[in-house]
């Protein structure tokens, strides 16, 4: 491919016009200040703070208006939470929530455990700042199983629900949780117990049922 | 499991202290090296030495050579440290101005400004294991990165620091150092070939290509400043020229200006600097080259591709902008400073090449830090473009600089005022040329609607 003399020459033109433009362009921005943000110490409020108010961070459980319906465990489509009721011993007409947990490691953020909340117990807040070293850390546990809470009464036609501050609760969590702390370990499921093969029908009937060997659930 | 209480992180005033501690004191230690023993390895000053402060007469003297021997050791040892140390700070002072260019922060997690990255980097790297592909050639890509490290080293034995602040001034000083580069793409080819990778072949290959190209037009570019000089010896092309702008070669002479640009131009591409980074073009080979390395091996090709800018920037100083002359003090003052040749040097001596230091380190970092300005503006060349640059325009101009240079010689023979006339034009060209390129930038700024603002540096 022959080249003529004005192309041969425009090339010098245009390499010390780009040049120029180019080096006085990135020459220029060493002089003004970067518009990145620097984000986890530097921002001018926390980043929760700047989020928009509908969005859907860690979930919270306002436990003092919790029903104890259990529509969110049944909304949920992968299971993230699991919710156990029983009966108080001394008042058999009172139900407890001896279990609410939410693993937020697991949660996918959709809201659909929000929307079918009779009271607005369970709510997304802005929260999103909890990196643990270990993931189980990540299991919040609104119910303390020694200490269940009773399930909230909604009076007829109530419109109002006395609410916590939203992200308050959670943020106390947060706050009480270190980074490197030390999460419950969970043993491996027992291995399946070796099938007894041709064992007297008498014998496994007097015996205890073999078929739940004592796991120890904690260490 | 660690259950140990969250650390407390340091206060600012507590970071800032501690990196300026590390900057000061290493740099402080390496350049204090670099000054008494580079002077001091001369066996005029070793003499000297023995017979003023050991009190013994070096000639008879049993341990004279162990002397001379141990502390070119040392010294060689700090000049290779220092090609670390400063290649590292690089790395750090270009991702920081690399950020500012495109509107980031960058580092500045790791000590005050981030200047503890490197470091980091480098013992991250270090702990690293060391990968051998199953398929590779293990004995040359083991050794690959040696030869590029040798060659890297090398130049510091004729790189010059200041007046008398070279390992050696070889009297072939120039040739030397275009010799010894040269190394370097042996073990760039030899890491492509061996590490049985495609990314790594194409690396290797484009390596090769362009760095054997511009070879040609650097070698010739830099005949112009040897012509000029009438010497190949670093020391001596930076003696033929004056401290101040209108007396550096680059100035002096038309020819030598076309001639520094074409010379610039062949550095970044024998480096493999933007906007001739084709050997390892992250976007389509990976990285080129070193894609199979890791560990050690990896930090040391690392190290040499940004220990080269100084290089770079050095020899550039060295042969076009005027070294480490400082003003007002002429070859007839070093000589008065220097004293009786047999005896050591007084202080008034010293403290003069502590000053040509620092002129000389002072500009080695302006040219570093183009080099860096340019490798964040421009894009990657291809491959055609960079062979077209190569051999339809800068092998020409190499060509009629050399020509021009030979006859500008002859001219200058009968007038001498000539030098001193077109140095005055063409500092003053330059300076117009800057004050118009900060008109432009002020204008750039001014065009977003932004300010300068230098708080968040």
């Amino acid at each position: 491919m022959s080249m003529t003399l004005s192309q041969y020459s425009g090339g010098f033109r245009k390499t010390a016009v780009s040049f120029w433009h180019g080096l006085s362009i990135t020459m220029s921005h060493l002089f003004r200040r970067p518009s990145t943000v620097q984000y986890p110490d530097r921002t001018p409020q926390p980043v929760r703070d700047m989020l928009p108010p509908r969005y859907r961070g860690f979930l919270e459980v306002d436990t003092a208006i919790c029903t104890g319906c259990q529509a969110c465990e049944r909304a949920c489509p992968i299971a993230c939470m699991q919710i156990t009721l029983e009966k108080d011993p001394t008042n058999p007409k009172q139900r407890l929530v001896t279990q609410f947990d939410i693993d937020e490691a697991k949660c996918m953020y959709c809201g659909l455990c929000v929307e079918p909340c009779p009271t607005g117990s369970i709510q997304h807040t802005r929260e999103f700042e909890a990196s643990m070293r270990n993931i189980r850390n990540l299991v919040f546990r609104w119910a303390d199983p020694l200490k269940p809470f009773p399930v909230y009464k909604v009076e007829k036609g109530a419109e109002y629900f006395p609410r916590a501050p939203l992200g308050s609760l959670v943020r106390a969590k947060l706050d009480n949780l270190r980074w490197d702390e030390e999460a419950v370990e969970y043993l491996p499921p027992a291995p399946p117990a070796p099938v007894a093969a041709p064992a007297p029908v008498a014998a496994a009937a007097a015996a205890p049922p073999p078929a739940a060997p004592t796991t120890p659930e904690t260490k | 499991m660690l259950s140990s209480p969250q650390r407390k992180p340091f206060s600012p005033r507590a970071v800032l202290v501690i990196t300026l501690a590390v900057g000061v004191l290493l740099f402080g230690a390496l350049f204090t090296g670099i000054l008494v023993l580079t002077a001091a390895i001369k066996p005029v000053m070793i003499a000297a030495f023995l017979r003023q402060v050991v009190g013994v007469d070096p000639a008879t003297w049993p341990h004279t050579t162990l002397v001379t021997w141990v502390s070119m050791a040392i010294t060689a040892l700090i000049l290779l440290t220092f090609g670390a140390v400063i290649s590292g700070a690089t790395v750090w002072w270009e991702m920081r101005v690399s950020a500012r260019m495109q509107s980031r922060i960058g580092y500045n997690r790791a000590g005050a400004g981030g200047f503890l990255q490197w470091i980091a980097d480098a013992v991250k790297l270090l702990f690293k294991e060391d990968l051998i592909p199953a398929e590779a050639d293990q004995l040359l890509f083991r050794v690959a990165p040696y030869f590029v490290m040798t060659g890297f080293a090398l130049t510091f034995v004729a790189l010059p620091f200041g007046e008398g602040l070279v390992a050696a001034d070889l009297n072939v000083g120039i040739f030397y150092m275009v010799a010894v580069t040269a190394l370097v793409v042996v073990g760039i080819l030899l890491a492509g070939w061996s590490s049985n990778s495609k990314w790594a072949l194409f690396g290797g290959m484009r390596a090769a290509a362009q760095v054997v190209s511009y070879e040609i037009p650097a070698g010739i570019a830099i005949m112009v400043p040897v012509l000029m000089a009438g010497t190949l010896s670093m020391q001596g092309i930076i003696r033929a020229q004056g401290a101040w702008p209108w007396q550096w070669f680059v100035f002096t002479n038309p020819a030598a200006t076309v001639a520094f640009l074409i010379f610039f131009i062949s550095q970044l591409a024998e480096g493999n600097r933007t906007p001739f980074d084709l050997p390892e073009a992250d976007s389509e080979l990976v990285a080129g080259y070193l894609s199979e390395y890791s560990g050690f091996r990896f930090a040391l090709f690392f190290l040499v591709e940004f220990g080269n800018l100084w290089v770079m920037a050095a020899v550039l100083t060295t042969l076009f902008l005027g070294g480490w002359q400082i003003p007002w003090v002429s070859a007839a003052d070093w000589t008065a400073a220097r004293g009786a040749l047999g005896d050591l040097p007084g202080a008034g001596w010293w403290g003069l090449q502590l000053l040509s230091m620092l002129v000389m380190v002072l500009k080695t970092l302006v040219v570093l830090n183009v080099i860096v300005w340019i490798r964040w503006t421009l894009p990657r060349i291809r491959i055609d473009q960079m062979m077209n640059l190569c051999w339809k325009y800068l092998v020409p101009f190499a060509f009629a600089a050399f020509v021009f240079t030979l006859l500008w010689q002859v001219l200058l023979a009968r007038v001498p005022l000539l030098a001193t006339f077109t140095g005055f034009i063409m500092t003053g060209l330059f300076v117009a040329m800057a004050a118009l390129f900060g008109r432009q930038v002020k204008a750039n700024i001014a065009a977003s609607g932004d300010h300068v603002d230098l708080t968040n540096w």
